[in-house]
């Protein structure tokens, strides 16, 4: 299972990656989003997946899940849910007042 | 009394969501701001003054212990960075209403003022690794809002590549902390510690280390990752960049410190030697940015760069002096960065221009400004008796002890060229004939000088008294060449 997940969020991470590389500017907001996910599925790996029981410790019970992880990716949710929200309405803004979504054009000079 | 290290976060995060209230009625607004940045500073200075006495103070949130729960530590080393920082702050927020137009102000700048001294604060006191992740988050976030305040065209084509830089490294963040945890299986940083030196930081540990490094490196701009920052300081507006570049940086410096003093010192001839070669690479490469161009803006913002390369090379050189250097350095620097963008906004306001090539003569109009100036910059370059020479003396010094004379050379030739860099400022800027067609605007300028003049006075204070700041900073040296001090003051074994 940690196998599949791994390779699923290398997958996420590969994509993510190559559509940050593109130039539009949409495809570079999608790709900050995928990686995200690709890390947050990362942690949820990391803290091992199959132990059968919810995180929580009562008394008798001597198998559950690991509850730190999981706090941790909901956390990171959080924040990468804000920034991609953000972002998308920066590189909207972006897109409108210079008129170009093409990262190419949005080099700028110097002493401007 | 352990609530205190709380203090420092909670102050500004409150103010910041009460101003938030009432972002339209300015005066009201900018008098509690200055009034809430000077407790802020008073309070600092007393849990300073508390740890100084009796020892760091350890805050376990909600009473769980130290393993388990998060904490917050506020050693010397901590709250010392977090009494610069509100030094800093103090100094932005009486600048703000003279550089910032009254609609900006009223677009929650001080909101996001806020909320960033606390990211700052807070990422300085914590001591736990993924909060240290949620604290760069907040002050990042902080950042966004600051650095297209005003929604201008360059801003916000640099601040989309400042955003997505960020954004990134913040995920490689995450995904390495979960790798830390999967191999040592806790995140609390003395636990980290701890269980890193029972492993002797075999294989994937060192490798877990430099990842780390990697992050903190693109906050810091370490060569080579430096390309983002000169353009995307120099957009916002001058009380914006005086900010970024004084606290920023200093973080992602900061958190290497930490991490590879505490954390990863075992494997000293892989991690501290490569990062050795990059600081020279950063110092060469910084100042050679700073000498690539006529905006004045762009010369300081290059001038960040080889003084995160001296850092850098207080680490990599791991002995008590070199470690006591980057830590006076550290500071010295965050508070003459704050001054020098402060001035050089003033000035490209007062000349109507930041194009070195069109000013002339400045010195006749402002010269408190110009003597500022002066000052602020030979404090820069690191000329005795200011503060920037006993840094970089100690690292030289620490340079010598380890027989690495390449860096100290070029560490040398790097002062030489910032010295350089900046007298061409005050050369081509403020000497030279008089122009009578200029109307000087005093009052502005005045309103200017205050700010600026009260950093620059800490900025002499820590060159001259300096006999009174280093015993501090060589305690935080000793303390942070002997991590078991930490652990113990955070796991009470």
């Amino acid at each position: 299972m940690e196998i599949i997940t791994s390779l699923l969020a290398g997958i996420l991470f590969a994509t993510g990656i190559y559509n940050l590389l593109q130039k539009q500017l949409l495809r570079i907001v999608i790709g900050t989003a995928l990686i995200s996910h690709g890390a947050h599925l990362f942690i949820l790996t990391m803290g091992k997946l199959k132990r059968g029981k919810p995180p929580i410790i009562v008394e008798g019970v001597e198998n559950y899940v690991d509850p730190l992880p999981q706090a941790l990716i909901l956390t990171s949710i959080v924040i990468s849910f804000g920034v991609t929200s953000f972002l998308l309405v920066l590189a909207y803004r972006a897109a409108q007042t210079n008129e170009t979504d093409n990262m190419d054009e949005l080099r700028g000079n110097e002493n401007e | 009394m352990s609530n205190l290290a709380v203090l420092p976060i909670l102050l500004p995060l409150l103010a910041g969501i009460i101003v938030a209230f009432f972002n339209t009625k300015l005066t009201t607004v900018r008098l509690f701001s200055r009034i809430v940045a000077l407790i802020n500073l008073v309070v600092v200075l007393y849990i300073g003054w508390d740890v100084y006495q009796n020892g760091s103070i350890v805050l376990e949130l909600g009473g769980w212990k130290a393993p388990y729960g998060i904490v917050f530590v506020a050693d010397m080393l901590a709250i010392l960075l977090v009494i610069t920082t509100n030094i800093i702050a103090v100094a932005c927020v009486f600048f703000a209403s003279k550089s910032l137009s009254d609609k900006k102000e009223s677009f929650y700048f001080y909101t996001f003022f806020f909320l960033l001294i606390t990211g700052v604060s807070g990422a300085f006191l914590t001591g736990d690794l993924f909060n240290l992740f949620v604290f760069f988050e907040v002050l990042l976030m902080a950042s966004y809002g600051l650095i297209v305040l005003g929604g201008e065209k360059v801003q916000l084509r640099e601040s989309l590549k400042y955003v997505l830089l960020n954004l990134f490294s913040s995920m490689l963040f995450v995904t390495v902390i979960s790798f830390l945890y999967s191999v040592v299986g806790t995140v609390n940083m003395a636990q980290v510690a701890e269980r890193v030196q029972e492993a002797e930081q075999k294989g994937i540990l060192t490798t877990i280390g430099i990842l780390l490094f990697f992050v903190f490196a693109t906050k810091a701009a370490v060569f080579p990752l430096y390309y983002w920052l000169p353009k995307s300081y120099i957009v916002p507006n001058p009380v914006v960049s005086a900010l970024f570049g004084a606290l920023l940086t200093k973080v992602g410096i900061y958190s290497i410190l930490r991490t590879f003093t505490i954390i990863f010192h075992h494997e000293v001839d892989i991690t501290h030697q490569f990062f050795l070669w990059l600081a020279a690479l950063t110092m060469l490469f910084g100042v050679i940015g700073a000498l690539s161009t006529h905006n004045i803006k762009l010369i300081v913002a290059y001038n960040i760069i080889p003084a995160v390369g001296f850092m850098l090379m207080g680490i990599a050189l791991f002995t008590e002096t070199s470690i006591a250097g980057t830590v006076y350095y550290l500071i010295h620097d965050m508070i003459v960065k704050g001054a020098l963008f402060l001035l050089v906004g003033a000035i490209a306001t007062l000349a109507g221009t930041s194009d070195l090539r069109k000013m002339n003569g400045l010195i006749h109009q402002y010269p408190v400004i110009g003597w500022l100036f002066f000052i602020a910059s030979i404090t820069l370059a690191g000329i005795p008796p200011f503060s920037g020479f006993i840094g970089k003396i100690l690292l030289m010094q620490g340079g010598l002890e380890k027989d690495q004379y390449v860096v100290v050379i070029i560490g040398l030739l790097t002062s030489l060229l910032i010295l350089f860099s900046m007298i061409r400022i005050f050369i081509q800027g403020f000497w030279g004939e008089k122009d009578e067609t200029f109307t000087p605007d005093k009052k502005v300028a005045r309103g200017f000088t205050w700010p600026i003049a009260f950093l620059v006075f800490f900025s002499i204070y820590l060159g001259v008294g300096a006999e009174t700041v280093y015993p501090i900073i060589e305690e935080i040296a000793q303390s942070l060449l002997d991590p078991s001090q930490y652990i113990e003051s955070v796991l009470k074994e």
